[in-house]
């Protein structure tokens, strides 16, 4: 086993090292320039705009530049933001919890319904029930999802006002951050109220989230399962009288799974491209909502780093996901 | 031990919150830090220098008049070259977990938040990797300044290079707040110099509680203020960045008062029954300078004809949807100085035509620029561009609009012989005409690194300027400016377009709340009805 | 599979037969799928919509009627016959725009995929023909750009190229080429362990028309279902630019840019919000439908499960 995470481990390094060369390259091929756009309407003069650039290391050859970015990257240095001259880390860890929270609620939203849908919908298959919920599934997953949430909104918030509009908790609420994670910190807070508050931001926003997930779970769900049932194993079973809900339950969910969980880990990258619209549709102070920002504002070190930090989490989910396959199914590890 | 102690002050925070009355502004943007000397974007300082900081001298509010604020007083030598303020004493400084003021307000804390600016050798200068102070060099400080003395704990002086009329306005302004010395002392000594960005000690009417970003900003009021104090006890921020999103906020009671409203919501707003609107002209001015260096355009007389052929209210009407005032002149018409007396080139296109034959100017064609951006003097540049360029084809002229991304627009714009009229806008920092006409239409600024975008350098114009900006009289300044303004009426180096309006709306419990010309967002003098 | 026997049997026919039959059998199972029918029927008539898109529109899509603005559908209060859909803010019909911007997300769909397919079959061709280092360098080449959220990356090519719909279609395609690339080169591989492989290579055939003309007919099926699942990305991420801004750009009709200039009117004008979304899940779910038909039909192994 060991080995087989250290062969993944390995794997990996040279998609990191392209990770970093694009992170960077692309950043730095950027149109725009970070000093005029800080200048505005007032221009800059030429001296100034050299000793601002040489301030920020951009008159520095661009190979020496890489290099400069990938040795402070191995210190753990990512720079700091040109808008708010705080380290990108930092700024990315205090927004991370908020895109972590949305997407873990929208990834138990979208399993939890989604398996459910998808097993029943297998066994009966054919049914009224199985094509209507296939029918809602292909819809969820050729959903715009930015439209669907202005459409939420207008009909949660604006017309039946059960919901807010934006943001993750009322402003009444006023509690110190421990986790970051708003429903967490809103129970240890003890105060009344919070935790509905922070739940109720926090529906809507997961719910968009989960849509296209969930509609590709239940899909796969369902083929999974119908996969299985239709393997000698749990014929065999059926045909030693064995009650209905244990065939399902034991058998052929234990086997569907495999491929399900695949599934769901794959849609991380799906989640994350998500967040992006979500979180500016619900001006959700997450990650996604911050790389828009600073990909307009031309915030370089941002941009870069942010880029990389991101294809370095769904890689290690990936990872993850290809860990429990192998964990499950010990066959793959031979291979 | 942090939490524990953020765990108490939340608890006693929330103990109180009952009768506490807490004020929610759904604020536009995220600041950029709480350091106001680093920063440029107005909403950084509607975060910081506002709430939390004092200047030397502050704008009176609602307008662009100095009045005292940390200085009492201030005398100013014969030449007007040295300034010798006298401090407020008795002003405390604020206090948070980790600092306790032992003293008050004093010279020292001015020293140190000049120099910090200046002196590039300052164990402050870069007290986080890559600050720079925008501000501070762009109002020309560092060439300004040539020493701070400490007379004794207050009075300070400052010597200037040259007299300069704009000196106390400049003062006023967001990069000029006073920080402490006390504080920064501490930190300097506790390693955590970047807190003096992040966790602020200010003198102002609101004590800053928490940050969390893109989220919420929140403030309680300072018991300890040495003016008049706020009336609300709690400030809460929302950073609501979209405009609709704030709205629906602000309708549904989740905050009381919103920037920058769509101009298209203005209707709305103003038939609700739960909201109010302010208004204001705002101290901006949209414009279309042309290349005053490249023919036909260095004739003022087809720039007049041109001038002439475009039709300003039809501009006005559907680009800003009326929320902005026809310009006649360079500067907005809330600003001292204006020249009422100025009469516009009439919209007339057969005149224009005839001018323009008359100069021997036919089958012209030309390049409108448009920014890519919504700027607060220019809500939509493109479509402004299309309403020029069919009104000039009707007197002939054949109009391609072109744009580039915005940085590159603003550098490109101002590279000599640059084909094509630039559209661009300009909101004033400080309230003084100088720091319209002298930035955007002198000859020093046409240069490079320079934002006179006509590249027109009118001698008179430039020397009347320049007397202005030494002469201390005010009435004097104001003839010399009116006097400005009708040398460039009659040159035309720009298509003045409109000055937009300031809407604030808010909900109708706030009352006390004064627009500022300067469009910051200010909040002592708020009060919320129950 | 008693259906498909006939194909194997060993009687001699003629390729245009064989193509028949081929033919017959795909549209037996694509019939066989309700939806995938019901999908084709809108898709064609999405088609015809956007080609006849002068002659259907009742209005220029970017002709303003000041006098106009904001008018609900016909069938609201306040509606007007004049305008089936009512009109935006600056008094532009929405039908008309709408029916335009059917164009854009057809032409959005074909070139995005015909960028990526061609680009990801050769460099799938490549990989898996040559393997070895070639292979390696590719392949981790396409795990470094999977690894980013394709929106993501496609929002910061657009950055780096501009905003803008043709840039969005590039940034667009580059960020979906990885996907037909692997799976070009996975049956490459496969197939070139095949005997007719090794028969056509004693026979003489060079590289290229091994590649060209022996495997890549061979591999079609999993492309041709790659190819329609983008096609509906395509149209959905595109739109998903535009409501950024980085795709196509005001005033042009394109559904996802509709949308976003729509958003300030979100709670005073909800027509100007829900047709252009509609327009774009319509498009997308009969493409998708499609697309469900296309791989029952294509891809033996997932038939009929």
């Amino acid at each position: 086993m060991i080995r087989f995470i250290l062969s993944k481990l390995l794997y990996l390094i040279p998609t990191f090292i392209g990770i970093t060369i694009i992170a960077f390259s692309f950043v730095r091929i950027l149109p725009g320039d970070p000093v005029l756009l800080m200048a505005g309407e007032r221009g800059v003069t030429p001296e100034r705009h050299a000793e601002l650039s040489a301030q920020l290391g951009y008159d520095q050859p661009i190979v020496f530049q890489y290099f400069d970015f990938l040795a402070r990257l191995l210190q753990g240095d990512m720079g700091n933001s040109l808008v708010t001259k705080k380290p990108v880390l930092d700024e990315f860890l205090a927004l991370f919890p908020a895109t972590v929270e949305l997407g873990l609620c929208a990834i138990i939203i979208a399993t939890v319904i989604g398996v459910t849908v998808g097993v029943f919908a297998a066994i009966k298959r054919g049914s009224w029930f199985d094509q209507i919920s296939m029918t809602l599934a292909l819809v969820g997953f050729s959903m715009p999802i930015f439209w669907w949430g202005l459409l939420l909104i207008i009909f949660f918030s604006g017309i039946l006002g059960w919901t807010p509009v934006s943001g993750r908790i009322s402003l009444l609420y006023y509690f110190p951050n421990v986790t970051g994670f708003m429903l967490i910190d809103s129970l240890l807070s003890g105060q009344k109220g919070a935790f509905t508050s922070a739940l109720s931001h926090l529906i809507l926003p997961s719910l968009v989230l989960a849509t296209i997930p969930l509609a590709v779970i239940a899909r796969q769900t369902r083929s999974a399962m119908l996969e299985v049932m239709g393997e000698d194993y749990v014929r065999t079973a059926r045909a030693k009288g064995m009650p209905q809900y244990r065939v399902i339950g034991i058998h052929a969910l234990r086997n569907a799974m495999v491929p399900v969980v695949t599934t769901i880990g794959l849609q991380i990258g799906v989640l994350m491209a998500g967040a992006i619209l979500t979180e500016t549709i619900f001006s959700w102070p997450g990650i996604g909502k911050w790389m828009i920002d600073s990909i307009s504002r031309r915030d370089y070190p941002v941009v870069q780093s942010g880029l990389l930090l991101i294809a370095a989490l769904v890689m290690i989910v990936n990872l993850l996901v290809d860990l429990t396959y192998g964990l499950i199914n010990p066959r793959i590890r031979v291979k | 031990m942090k939490h524990l102690l953020l765990c108490a002050s939340a608890l006693a925070l929330s103990a109180t919150m009952s009768e506490a009355k807490t004020f929610v502004y759904c604020s536009e943007a995220s600041p950029e830090g709480f350091d106001p000397a680093p920063f440029t974007a107005g909403g950084t300082f509607d975060a910081s220098a506002h709430p939390i900081y004092n200047r030397l001298t502050e704008f009176k509010k609602g307008t662009t008049e100095v009045e005292p604020g940390l200085a009492t007083s201030w005398d100013v030598s014969e030449d007007g070259t040295e300034y010798t303020f006298h401090l407020r004493e008795g002003v405390k400084w604020h206090s948070n977990e980790k600092f306790t003021p032992t003293r008050d307000f004093n010279a020292d804390d001015v020293i140190f938040s000049y120099e910090r600016q200046g002196s590039a050798d300052h164990p402050w200068h870069q007290y986080i990797a890559g600050v720079t102070y925008e501000y501070y060099t762009s109002m020309a400080m560092p060439e300004l300044i040539k020493s701070i003395e400490k007379i004794d704990d207050y009075t300070v002086k400052f010597t200037l290079n040259q007299p300069e009329a704009p000196f106390l306005a400049n003062i006023a302004m967001p990069f000029a707040s006073i920080v402490s010395k006390e504080y920064a002392d501490a930190l300097d000594a506790a390693g955590t110099k970047e807190d003096l960005n992040n966790l602020p000690i200010g003198t102002g009417p609101f004590k800053f509680v928490a940050y969390q970003k893109d989220a919420v900003i929140r403030y309680t009021k300072n018991a300890d203020y040495w003016g008049e104090g706020a009336i609300i006890d709690d400030l809460v921020f929302a950073i609501t960045p979209d405009a609709a999103v704030r709205l629906q906020k602000l309708k549904a009671g989740e905050c009381h008062l919103m920037p920058y409203p769509a101009p298209a919501d203005i209707e709305t707003i103003k038939a609700d029954p739960n909201l109010k609107l302010d208004e204001q002209a705002g101290l901006n001015v949209g414009y279309l300078a042309y290349n005053t260096t490249v023919a036909p355009f260095d004739n003022a007389r087809v720039r007049k004809a041109l001038n002439m052929a475009i039709n300003k209210d039809a501009i006005v009407e559907a680009v800003f949807q009326g929320a902005a005032a026809p310009a006649k002149n360079p500067i907005p018409p809330t600003m001292w100085s204006y020249n009422e007396s100025i009469v516009d080139d009439p919209y007339d296109p057969e005149a224009s035509k005839k001018m323009l034959e008359e100069e021997g100017v036919t089958d012209l064609s030309m390049k409108i620029w448009a920014m890519p951006v919504q700027r607060p003097y220019m809500p939509n540049a493109r479509r402004s561009a299309e309403l020029m360029q069919e009104d000039l084809s009707k007197v002939g002229v054949k109009v391609e609009i072109v744009s580039y991304e915005w940085g590159e627009y603003l550098q490109k714009s101002m590279e000599a012989g640059r084909d094509g009229a630039v559209m661009l806008g300009w909101t004033g920092d400080n309230g003084d005409p100088d720091n319209f006409l002298s930035v955007l239409l002198s000859c020093d600024s046409a240069g490079e690194g320079g934002a006179n975008r006509a590249f027109w350098c009118n001698e008179e114009f430039s020397k009347l300027l320049k007397d202005a900006k030494i002469t201390a009289d005010p009435a004097e300044r104001t003839a010399l400016y009116e006097q400005a303004q009708v040398i460039f009426k009659d040159q035309a180096p720009w298509f003045t377009i409109a000055h937009s309006t300031q809407y604030v709306p808010m909900s109708n419990k706030v009352s006390g709340f004064v627009m500022s010309p300067l469009g910051d967002f200010t909040f002592e003098t708020v009060d919320i009805a129950e | 599979m008693s259906d498909t026997s006939n194909l194997a049997a060993p009687v001699k026919l003629s390729n245009a037969a064989i193509r028949r039959r081929m033919l017959a059998e795909f549209w037996f199972y694509f019939s066989q799928n309700r939806g995938a029918v019901v999908g084709l029927v809108v898709f064609v008539l999405l088609v015809l919509t956007a080609v006849f898109a002068s002659v259907l529109a009742p209005h220029d899509p970017t002709a303003q009627y000041r006098e106009a603005l904001l008018v609900p559908p016909v069938w609201a209060e306040g509606g007007n016959a004049q305008f089936l859909l009512g009109t935006d803010a600056v008094g532009r019909d929405m039908l008309s725009r709408l029916i335009f911007g059917a164009q854009y997300s057809l032409f959005i769909g074909i070139v995005v995929v015909s960028i990526a397919l061609v680009g990801g079959i050769i460099i799938g061709l490549l990989a898996g023909f040559f393997g070895g280092w070639i292979d390696n360098v590719i392949m981790r080449m396409m795990d470094v750009i999977l690894a980013f959220p394709s929106l993501l990356l496609a929002l910061v090519l657009v950055a780096v190229l501009g905003p803008g719909l043709t840039n969005a279609m590039i940034a667009i395609a580059i960020v979906y080429q990885p996907h037909f690339a692997r799976l070009t080169r996975a049956a490459v591989m496969s197939e070139m362990k095949r005997e007719y492989v090794t028969a056509a290579r004693v026979a003489g055939a060079g590289n290229l028309r091994l590649m060209f003309k022996t495997i890549l007919p061979n591999c079609l099926g999993p492309l041709i279902v790659q190819a329609t699942l983008s096609f509906s990305s395509a149209v959905l991420d595109s739109a998903a630019l535009g409501f950024l801004g980085m795709g196509a750009q005001p005033p042009s009709p394109e559904w996802g840019t509709m949308l976003a200039e729509a958003r300030e009117f979100i709670l005073r004008a909800w027509w100007v919000v829900t047709f252009p979304g509609l327009a774009i899940l319509i498009s997308v779910l009969a493409i998708n439908l499609m697309g469900d038909g296309l791989r029952d039909a294509l891809d033996p192994k997932l038939k009929r499960s």
